[in-house]
């Protein structure tokens, strides 16, 4: 088969994230337009809105959460952008992955050389319940049939982890530990907040309400106590799952050729693929996803780099199982030894290879259409060496990678960056 | 009578008459189920009906205590966890279903593996009934 190369790379040049929450007093008109205020002065050089060829924007399903679609042109309007095109991008919560995908796709064609994506989502309008149904709408028919839920799909892919590979709940817990010590190392992030720091904080309720004060042993202990994290469906409890988020994220992309025009510090589109798949009953094997095995070899292959070669990556952990099965599909470790890396610190801020440096969606938060390119730009900062706190310390880091799940997996891609 | 379309329409029909109806590609065999009006094998369009024996065996499952709106209508929340999972039929494809007769309260002691049978679950809306297929040890 023919290698999938482009005929034109494209650099990332800018970026800008909202702060994630629920911000339901604003809208997403807001939130793209402190995301984009952002991403402008982030570009050393500067540049014209007016240069801007296209706008491609990922969105899934404001036409529920808040009773609008067709938002390509708002978001047109918005910017001053009319009437050249927007065109938005629907892939659950893979939404805005696909948005970078089709703008590099633009410029890669030679139609384009200055491209806008990102992506948006307001989910606070909705109850909890609303919200848990607009996802289900993600899921595959059948599993809503019969009575499944998004955690119910992410539990289920646990039990048969469990049982195949030996390991239990208290594996889970690892990874939700690693994500929130990286937490308030972000001030984007929703719960910018330790585990040790939620405790201490029920510790002090308790104490001011004169109520008998818990006593957790450690971290574990405190995740195991169903008081403050009661299940969901089982065996994923609250604290595995992500939160419910409002927010926007953009990113410019522009042709490789023109890229020192607006940075002196480009970074460059390495490799991208984006996969499919069955849903969850047909799958052959219930402990992987094809759709992101299949996008990590097209990205493989487009760079000409292996799993060795990424020094850090942001992984979709909609649920805490998510990470360690999407880390084992990536090729970062063998299949059934991924819950051992982490246990073992591998995937730490400190680790060989730090996994969802910005403390992941678990933590920063997760306004689903916004979530691929916001992972981009923790990549894209990361790589720049901007990001704070939480910056990998290495100082050849070279290579990073984001990997975007939408639904239940019917949609995923691998996006490599590199700093040349 | 002429064939009925090999499509989840077909299949909830199926289900009614307590049938656990797939397809079965004519040229290579491939199974199906629900049944498909195409084979993934080998993209043929010929298909014939198969009947499943409905036995087979847990191979993942979730207890759910946060219920969506149309199961909590069925009287599931916090306080009353129910059980959906993966049954690996004998004849080798997989299906999602209800798991009856197993403690959804106790999620921890429901084994991967346990030996399953079909049983067809009367679901009452308004004026309309609808089958379900669940399973049960
Ligand atoms: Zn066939």
């Amino acid at each position: 088969m023919r290698k999938r190369k482009l005929s034109r790379g494209a650099a990332v040049v800018g970026g800008g994230l909202t702060k994630l929450g629920l911000f339901k007093d604003r809208n997403c008109k807001d939130f793209f337009a402190e995301a984009f205020v952002e991403m402008a002065d982030s570009i050393d050089k500067g540049f014209n809105p007016r240069d801007i060829d296209a706008i491609y924007v990922g969105n899934y399903s404001n036409d529920f959460f808040v009773n609008q679609s067709h938002w390509g042109p708002i978001i047109a309007d918005l910017l001053g952008h009319v009437p050249k095109p927007v065109t938005r991008t629907e892939g659950a919560c893979a939404s805005s992955a696909l948005a970078f995908r089709e703008g590099v796709l633009a410029i890669a064609s030679g139609l384009y050389d200055i491209v806008l994506v990102g992506g948006f989502e307001q989910m606070s309008r909705r109850t909890t319940e609303e919200v848990a149904e607009g996802l289900a709408m993600a899921s595959s028919p059948y599993e809503v049939a019969a009575g499944f839920t998004f955690p119910g799909v992410f539990g289920t892919m646990a039990t048969a982890y469990f049982a195949k590979y030996g390991a239990d709940r208290e594996a889970l817990f690892n990874v939700t530990i690693k994500s929130h010590n990286n937490a308030p190392l972000n001030p984007k992030a929703q719960f910018p907040m330790t585990i040790r720091d939620f405790m201490n904080a029920r510790i002090e309720k308790c104490r001011k309400k004169g109520e008998p004060v818990p006593e957790w042993r450690d971290e574990k202990d405190f995740l195991r106590d169903p008081i403050v994290n009661p299940p969901v469906a089982w065996p994923m409890h609250l604290f595995d799952c992500c939160p419910i988020s409002d927010g926007a994220s953009c990113l410019l992309l522009v042709a490789e050729d023109i890229a020192k025009n607006f940075t002196d510090d480009p970074i460059y589109l390495a490799g991208m693929g984006q996969g499919s798949s069955y849903s969850f009953h047909a799958k052959k094997n219930l402990t992987s996803y094809e759709a992101t095995r299949y996008a990590a070899k097209e990205a493989f292959e487009m760079s000409g780099l292996t799993s060795k070669d990424i020094q850090f990556s942001e992984v979709h952990d909609c649920f805490s199982i998510a990470e360690i099965v999407h880390m084992e599909d990536l090729g970062f470790f063998k299949p059934g030894e991924g819950y051992k890396a982490v246990a073992g610190g591998l995937t730490r801020l400190d680790g060989s290879i730090p996994i969802n440096t910005s403390g992941g969606l678990k933590t920063k938060g997760h306004p689903v259409g916004a979530t691929g390119v916001a992972q981009l730009c923790e990549v894209w900062l990361q790589l720049r060496g901007q990001a704070g706190k939480r910056q990998v310390q290495n100082s050849n880091l070279r290579v990073g990678a984001a990997h975007n799940l939408g639904g239940t997996g019917g949609t995923c891609t691998f996006t490599i960056l590199e700093r040349r | 009578m002429a064939e009925k379309p090999f499509n989840d329409t077909a299949y909830e029909q199926f289900l009614n008459k307590e049938k656990i109806m797939g397809s079965k590609c004519k040229k290579c065999g491939a199974l199906a189920l629900p049944p498909r009006p195409i084979c993934v094998s080998c993209f043929s369009s010929e298909m014939e009906w198969v009947q499943f024996k409905g036995i087979g065996k847990l191979a993942a499952f979730t207890s759910i205590t946060v219920a969506p709106p149309y199961m909590a209508k069925e009287g599931f929340n916090r306080n009353n966890p129910y059980v959906v999972g993966v049954v690996e039929l004998e004849e080798g494809v997989k299906t999602v279903a209800r798991i009856i007769g197993v403690d959804a309260r106790q999620p921890e002691y429901i084994k991967v593996g346990t030996p399953l049978k079909a049983e067809f679950h009367e679901k009452r809306e308004g004026t309309e009934t609808q089958m379900l297929l669940a399973f049960k040890p």
